[in-house]
């Protein structure tokens, strides 16, 4: 059984809580104790309807004032698939939580609601998913009860959104017509579209093909922990510990280690349950190279022909997650892989509006959910892909070196 | 299912147990890699096995890099404490134990009044004194999201002030599997590398491992009475109270916490392959069928964790 982590986006009423409940409910994620205090707490507020929103906002301060101020995560499988979703709330924060739950995406749920079509905040929903370069987008075109399950409304909403698209990068695009509400296509084929040829909602969720998304090009572990037992049974045992970020790696492969750049082979690949012929992204492997090399924290595994950019200057775009805004001079910390360096901020580009896409080249910082193209110089280079590459070497958050917290997150830019 | 691949050459694809432990392992590196003195919480229990058996796997062929600590109530079930002494010495691991016993001895909590009070609220504080005694910067806990509605919102790396304090409205963005473990002296972080597991998942991978259990998991027979539907069983710690009648019934548990909050639920699954298939049926949480700790309000879970319970 595979895995599918997928983010959704939205407010209350297009629909969002309703269509996860009944995912949930329907494939019996959601249990009778949970349902009943919903039910519970529902009937308290004298509303007629249960409200599924309850079963996702888990806070005390959300059920007080309604909101939901987070990111939650939801699980649910059926016979094919395990299900992740990374729910987040539509206005609060938005920027800031809708990235946080595209990062780990494999798929981006938006949801329109029939009546309205195209938004602001579809546009801005999907163009997050495309700059997170998550690599599968739906677009659910919700309510279609409501408008009478007319196929011409759902073909209108389907070319505008086209058009749209056409200025983003969405490696995949469906779009399906839905009622959460009714469960009309969501977890089988709706009888009251018939004109509607695709799949539910649930099929298109375990079919859609996700194995190719990784990058399996260029081999790249950065290495997290050097594993030499002391006093053991093995006393000459040295491994390095770390996560397949990249391409394979097979036992005797030709490997080059940086920053040291020295060349020697893969010993083998070691794990708990014994050694394996091939190691590939996401899995957690022990490398043992075939001479002793001067390996630490934060080097970087990859191919002598194959190596990612070695560079202390970078340029990404950023978004900004705190409330002092960042601008050029500012010092911060910065994780990439598996390094903390330090940067300071050389220039901040242009702020990207996230609602219409219009670059201001006359910005000069960003502010807290502002998206925009930032250069950094780093203390020490860093082994980077560009993100569009590679999902896990292009990307690093940033700190405050006073207060710890998150402050940023960014997406390395590159020539490819 | 052969190690790593599957579905035929070319594939590359992982099963969801293999993309959840090759996730837990990371997290654990990276926790061993950055922090200065880490500890993972045992109490004996399923995910705190499951927890075992991924550090095991994450530094193998090394022994763990750090040691497991118990939170000791006192009224733990017999079984669990014999199960947790022979892994700890299986794995050649050091074993720290905290004691409510000794807290309330010395002082720093008091009894809650009754003729069985649970020591489940008082456990926070033995943990937080323990921490600050160690020097823990970095405490592994088995917490799962799909466990609990506050749980669904907290971070893997779970940011505490110096009074152990979460703080739901104020934690940091969580991206991509780059975790932010900064901190100030007097702080530490907790971490949850099985987040993402859910309870069926963590019955799934026992039985891959063929992982051994604590006996009062699978059905047996004990004698038990009925308290606000729960089955409680009767021991040095529980009594029936006027009006409770006693009975004998076939039974296990779904998680292994206090003797005094923690219920059974009536089952025949002898072995973890009958216990996941009544698992896929269940129309129940774990923690709604058999938690009293969590029946206290709407948000019992929440305020605990405010106050830095696991």
């Amino acid at each position: 059984m595979e895995l599918l982590r997928f983010a959704t986006a939205g407010s209350v009423d297009d629909g969002k809580s309703t269509l996860i409940g009944r995912l949930l409910y329907d494939s019996k994620a959601i249990f009778e104790d949970q349902l009943e205090a919903v039910e519970r707490v529902s009937r308290q507020r004298g509303e007629e309807l249960t409200d599924l929103s309850l079963l996702t906002d888990g806070l005390r301060a959300e059920r007080e004032q309604g909101i939901t101020i987070d990111v939650a995560y939801r699980y649910f499988s059926t016979p094919v698939r395990k299900f992740i979703i990374g729910d987040t709330p539509g206005h609060i924060q938005y920027t800031r939580n809708m990235v946080t739950g595209n990062s780990t995406a494999d798929l981006t749920l938006v949801l329109v609601d029939a009546r309205k079509g195209i938004v602001e905040q579809t546009r801005r929903h999907a163009f997050l998913a495309s700059l997170l370069r998550v690599p599968h987008l739906v677009l659910c075109v919700n309510k279609m009860d409501l408008v009478g399950y007319d196929q011409a409304v759902f073909e209108e909403i389907r070319e505008e959104f086209k058009a749209f698209a056409t200025r983003l990068e969405v490696a995949d695009l469906a779009f399906i017509p839905i009622s959460a509400l009714n469960g009309d296509n969501v977890v089988q084929r709706s009888p009251n579209m018939g004109w509607y040829e695709g799949q539910s909602l649930l099929h298109h969720l375990e079919q859609v093909y996700i194995a190719s998304d990784r990058n399996l090009i260029d081999p790249r572990i950065p290495v997290q922990w050097v594993i030499r037992p002391t006093g053991s049974t093995i006393p000459d045992y040295r491994g390095y510990a770390g996560r397949v970020a990249g391409g394979v790696f097979r036992p005797g492969d030709e490997v080059t280690v940086l920053p040291s750049g020295l060349t020697t082979t893969i010993a083998s690949v070691d794990t708990f349950d014994g050694p394996v012929g091939e190691a590939f992204p996401p899995m957690s492997v022990v490398v043992r190279l075939a001479e002793d090399l001067d390996v630490s924290r934060g080097d970087m595994i990859c191919r002598p022909h194959n190596h990612p950019t070695m560079a202390q200057d970078i340029d990404a775009m950023v978004c900004w997650m705190t409330d002092k805004p960042v601008k050029p001079g500012d010092f911060l910390a910065v994780k990439h892989t598996t390094r903390w360096v330090r940067a300071v901020v050389k220039d901040v580009h242009y702020r990207l509006d996230v609602n219409t896409l219009h670059r201001d080249e006359t910005a000069d910082s960003l502010s807290l959910n502002e998206v925009g193209r930032v250069s950094l110089r780093m203390t020490q280079p860093l082994f980077y892909d560009s993100y569009r590459r590679n999902r896990t070497t292009g990307s690093f958050i940033l700190a405050s070196e006073q207060t710890n917290v998150t402050v940023g997150a960014g997406m390395i830019l590159g020539a490819d | 299912m052969e190690q790593g691949v599957s579905a035929g050459p070319g594939q590359y694809q992982l099963s969801h147990l293999q993309a959840l432990e090759a996730q837990s392992i990371h997290i654990m590196r990276e926790v061993v890699a950055e922090f200065e003195r880490p500890v993972l919480l045992f109490s004996g229990g399923k995910d705190s096995i499951v927890m075992l058996r991924l550090a095991q796997k994450a530094f193998w062929p090394s022994r763990l890099p750090f040691p497991v600590m118990h939170v000791d109530t006192g009224h733990n079930f017999p079984e669990v404490l014999d199960f947790r002494d022979r892994r700890v010495a299986e794995l050649e691991a050091l074993l720290v134990v905290a004691s409510v016993q000794e807290s309330i001895d010395a002082g720093r909590v008091a009894e809650e009044p009754g003729l069985h009070p649970s020591r489940n609220r008082l456990q926070t504080r033995t943990l937080l004194d323990a921490i600050v005694d160690n020097k823990f910067d970095a405490v592994f806990g088995g917490a799962r999201r799909d466990e609990e509605k506050a749980r669904a919102k907290e971070r893997v790396y779970s940011f505490r002030d110096e009074f152990g304090q979460w703080d739901p409205k104020n934690q940091r963005p969580e991206l991509w599997a780059l975790y932010n473990g900064r901190h100030h002296p007097n702080e530490h972080i907790r971490v949850f590398p099985i987040s993402d597991w859910t309870e069926l998942d963590i019955w799934q991978y026992l039985d891959q491992e063929q992982l051994e259990i604590p006996s009062i998991y699978f059905s047996h027979r004990r004698p038990v009475f009925r308290r606000d539907g729960m089955l409680l069983s009767i021991g040095p710690h529980t009594e029936p109270g006027p009006g409770e009648e006693t009975f004998e019934a076939t039974v296990r548990y779904r998680t292994v916490g206090d003797m005094t909050c923690t219920g059974a639920v009536e089952s025949t699954a002898e072995t973890l392959v009958q216990i996941i298939e009544e698992i896929a049926v269940s129309r129940l949480t774990e923690r709604g069928a058999t938690r009293a700790d969590d029946r206290v309000s709407e948000s019992a879970m929440e305020d605990r964790k405010r106050e830095g319970y696991f």
